[in-house]
């Protein structure tokens, strides 16, 4: 079957790629583009380890299908940093230990993000809403919860 | 550096809450855990698996599948067996009450003729791609002739049920007891009053974030196999997959357990889908990759609890317990997983003293096999199930007498130490009133009763419900254990190289899977040699490396694990001293070593560690026909008894009578630990483990169909997973007792949080509710139906 040339911008560097019809995002970000830091949890939608930011929306890549992406902009884990500054949120994550395992946890800080690009003074319960389509088995939610708010405040603040 | 990778320097010693060392891979999506390594020229496999509970397999066409394109191989157990492969084995032997040896069919790692569960193996595809295996394993033509499934242990005991295994007559494993019958009997018979309490302990599904996953590989220069996977315990792997099933000598045999995205328990266990991996790569010459798609997950990966329970409290007059009965009927699944008739006996019988001093205590477990998938250990494992039963009955006895919870417990609290239980358990030390007094002033049980009229005012119910639990950590002495069955010793192994540099590896038997023990263990080093953090490595996780080890499960890392390097340390220290003593021309009565310099008592001369450590590398300062050069030691630590953290968790429930739905208005978790090396990951694991008790007494359930054996609860849409919607801020207290019987008083907090929260969270809605008891999980349903009912 004949691939899919796709052109699409991840983490602002254009990229090209091939693809099958039946690869998804996921599958093209962890296969063919080496970007590992996003994980597969389910391939249903239901756990958002996948989340990526595609043209500004939080998504789960692993509903997308690469072949749809010419042109489109994604954001991933791997870009969160701007070189070795690390985003406000995986500063806080790392100084409040709000990780265990840190497989959820690219999709966590994308998907926290998102929300702060979108609602930078959110109430504790729209950041539980926001967050409530990534699960964490290790944390308990309570230590992402409580940095993703401290960074909202010291983000308004600066 | 312009990013902070950890580490705090000064601040590093035991007791500093210092950042997680491995976090910074985590954060950047750099972490690598099994599924993102690709070896060259990798296959993938992909697992035909059984869609019936119970099946004979007339025959199976792979013909089809062969031709398919992109297919390398298809196998099935006649492969396997073929090979001349052995089954999965069960590591703990269980005597039944006569003295009889437990009963067990055999467990092949593909399916030979019979299918016991939806998801059992029956065959692997492998093929250039994913997709070109799964497109191949639909082209398998198995002919089955379906039987009659049983997937409840009371059916299963039932007269003419379908059996599981021939040589298992009436599906039951074993008959198992603990205690004295007749003292209990007595006791009973003298009892004042009676408290009679029947309930289950509901199936849960890990759900690790990481799926399960296997690379095997093999070089056919050397003959040598590895295989990566998402293990707990990869020495355990190696020496299972080598003596017992047979995959590949133990010293041609390289586990490694990268990243692994938590295991909660279901990584500990060998199952079929790495065996089949590593196996099919030296057939083909090629690596062999499977992940485990989420729904293999909850077919495949062990479950969790599951038992039925009828549990008796004798009381005197005065309120004190006077004897503890209890049958228990706990449900294996079709086959043994590696632990799992250890959990509901010798894990679970245990600890059903808790916190009290019960003269008595008599407990008949029968292990019952059913077809579904098979149940093992699972955060808490049997410890969670015990403190159920113990808080349940404990609180609906309370009630009964017309006493207050907390003054009943206070009533029977074990205050004298070491304390011998009637279940082989003898607690070195505890303060239970102490964390029952912190809970109650973090939570305010004191205002609850304003709190409670408020709520009514509202039309609210509120209700308060507590957990005064006790666990066993560290399971030992191996002597003990395998005097109770255990196929493998208790131990933890370390080494600590120091290299001419002055900075240390560490390499542990334990395995880190989110617990933090890059820094914890990098923490204690850093604390005892008076090193940066920094300059300490800790490696763990590769048989190649770590010579051998036990793994991480039971809450045992910090009591064991970091016991053994404790040890090692004290080597290391020793040895340090005897070559100070030359290099500082005294005596090495006259060593001390204190801030990570050796000197001399009472002068100004020292060398610190790092000169030391190149003078051993250099060997020039001291007679090498005395002491050998270089700076590395180990050991291997094995406890003299169990650790027994303790604690006690409320929660405050607010119920909507309209829509049955609970509200966590509090929950207070406190824990005495004892010594506490990192507190900020300590609260972590608090959190978690809360949470995922939470999720069992609230949410989650595994359900099977009674007919067909069918899995209903088989994605994240039909197994309700706690969400952070679902949750509430935690409130995490700490009382300390060190534990008596390691050298740094580690208790481990590992599983705490699942063993004491469902309790408390079922405390308080019975106490909300004014009921007797309601089924985990306590759903919007289940409590409206009981106000309506």
């Amino acid at each position: 079957m004949a691939k899919f040339h796709v052109t699409a911008t991840v983490n602002g560097e254009e990229v090209e790629y091939l693809c099958d019809p039946q690869q998804t995002m996921l599958d093209v970000l962890r296969d063919e583009l080496n970007l590992t830091g996003t994980k597969e949890g389910c391939s249903s939608g239901d756990c958002g380890a996948c989340s990526v930011i595609l043209d500004g929306r939080l998504v789960c890549s692993c509903l997308a299908l690469g072949a749809e992406l010419d042109g489109a902009k994604i954001e991933t884990i791997e870009g969160m940093a701007e070189g070795d500054e690390l985003h406000p949120l995986q500063q806080k994550f790392l100084e409040e230990a709000a990780l265990q395992c840190g497989f959820c946890t690219p999709g966590f800080l994308v998907a926290a993000k998102n929300l702060l690009e979108r609602n930078p003074d959110p109430t504790e319960t729209e950041v539980r809403y926001w967050l409530a389509g990534n699960l964490c088995r290790c944390t308990g939610y309570d230590k992402i919860i409580r940095s993703v708010l401290d960074v909202a405040a010291e983000m308004r603040g600066s | 550096m312009p990013a902070d990778k950890g580490g705090n320097g000064a601040q590093s010693g035991i007791g500093a809450a210092v950042r997680r060392k491995e976090d910074f891979r985590f954060i950047t999506g750099a972490g690598r855990y099994t599924d993102d390594i690709t070896l060259p020229g990798q296959s993938y496999a992909y697992f035909l698996r059984s869609p019936y509970a119970h099946a004979q397999i007339a025959a199976i066409d792979i013909a089809a599948a062969e031709a398919s394109p992109g297919v390398v191989a298809v196998f099935t157990g006649k492969d396997v067996a073929a090979d001349g492969l052995g089954g999965l084995i069960c590591g703990w032997m269980i005597h039944s009450k006569d003295g009889s040896e437990m009963r067990t069919g055999a467990h092949p790692v593909l399916a030979l003729d019979r299918v016991r569960y939806v998801g059992d193996h029956v065959a692997v595809v492998i093929a250039e791609s994913l997709a070109e295996a799964k497109a191949g394993a639909e082209l398998i033509d198995v002919d089955y002739e379906e039987y009659d499934a049983v997937v409840g242990v009371e059916a299963a005991l039932a007269e003419n049920a379908p059996q599981l295994h021939d040589e298992v007559p009436g599906n039951l494993c074993f008959a198992w007891e603990l205690g004295d019958k007749a003292a209990t009997e007595a006791a009973f018979d003298r009892a004042a009053r009676r408290v009679t309490l029947t309930f289950a302990n509901n199936r849960l599904i890990p759900n690790a974030m990481e799926p399960r996953a296997a690379i095997g590989d093999y070089d056919r220069g050397t003959g040598d196999y590895t295989l990566y996977t998402t293990s707990q315990n990869p020495h355990v792997a190696r020496l299972v997959l080598s003596a017992f099933v047979g995959v590949a000598p133990e010293h041609k045999l390289r586990v490694i357990a990268p990243d692994v995205g938590g295991g909660f328990g279901s990584k500990i266990f060998i199952y079929a889908e790495e065996t089949v991996c590593v196996w099919a790569a030296a057939k083909l010459r090629r690596p062999v990759k499977w992940t485990a798609e989420r729904n293999e997950s909850f077919l495949s990966d062990a479950h969790g609890r599951d038992h039925v329970s009828h549990a008796e409290l004798a009381l005197d007059a005065d309120g004190r317990m006077l004897g503890l009965r209890v049958h228990t009927r706990a449900n294996l699944g079709a086959y043994l997983s590696t632990f799992a008739s250890s959990v509901p006996t010798y894990l679970y019988g245990t600890l059903l003293s808790g916190q009290y001093d019960i003269p008595a205590i008599y407990v008949e477990v029968d292990g019952v096999f059913t077809h579904t998938a098979p149940v093992d250990a699972y955060r808490g494992a049997g410890r969670p199930e015990a403190t159920y039963l113990v808080e349940r009955i404990v609180e609906t006895a309370a009630r009964e007498l017309d006493m207050d919870p907390v003054e009943f417990r206070r009533r029977n609290f074990i205050r004298e130490f070491p304390h011998q239980t009637p279940v082989i358990m003898n607690y070195d030390i505890g303060d239970y009133d102490a964390s029952l007094n912190e809970a109650c002033r973090l939570v305010d049980y004191a205002g609850f009763a304003d709190r409670r009229a408020a709520s009514e005012a509202r039309g609210r119910k509120r209700g308060i419900g507590f957990s005064a639990y006790i666990e066993a950590c560290g399971i030992a002495p191996s002597q003990a254990v395998g005097s109770l069955g255990a196929g493998v010793g208790l131990w933890e192994s370390a080494e600590v190289r120091v290299n001419p540099t002055g900075s240390v590896e560490v390499l542990t038997g334990s395995h880190s899977h989110g617990q933090g023990h890059e820094t914890t263990f990098a923490q204690l080093v850093s604390d005892q040699l008076g090193i940066p953090i920094e300059n300490v490595e800790v490696v763990h996780g590769d048989t190649d490396k770590v010579q051998f080890g036990m793994g991480t499960y039971g809450s045992r890392s910090g009591a064991v694990g970091m016991s053994a390097i404790q040890l090692a340390l004290d080597k290391v220290i020793a040895k340090g001293r005897r070559i100070a003593a030359h290099l500082l021309e005294a005596g090495e009565e006259d060593i001390t070593f204190d801030g990570g310099s050796f000197q001399v008592a009472g002068t100004d001369r020292a060398v610190p560690f790092a000169d030391l450590a190149l003078q051993a590398y250099t060997g020039h300062g001291f007679p090498t026909n005395e002491i050998e050069p270089g700076l590395k030691e180990s050991a291997f630590y094995d406890p003299v008894n169990f650790t027994f953290p303790a604690g006690c968790h409320i929660a405050e429930v607010e119920i909507d009578p309209e829509t049955g739905v609970t509200h966590i208005e509090n929950f207070v978790a406190v824990d005495d630990f004892g010594t506490i090396i990192n507190p900020m990951i300590v609260a972590g694991q608090v959190h978690g483990g809360v949470a995922q008790g939470i999720g069992q007494a609230m949410l989650e359930n595994c359900a099977y169909d009674p007919e067909s054996g069918q899995l209903l609860s088989g994605s994240f849409m039909d197994y309700c997973m706690p969400r952070a919607d679902d949750l509430p801020e935690f409130v995490v207290g700490m009382t300390e007792t060190p534990c008596t019987t390691n050298p740094l008083g580690i208790k481990g907090c590992g599983e705490a949080g699942a063993i004491g929260a469902p309790a408390a969270i079922v405390n308080a809605v019975t106490d909300a509710l004014g009921i007797r008891d309601i089924a985990m999980p306590v759903t919007p349903e289940r409590v409206w139906r009981a106000i309506n009912s």
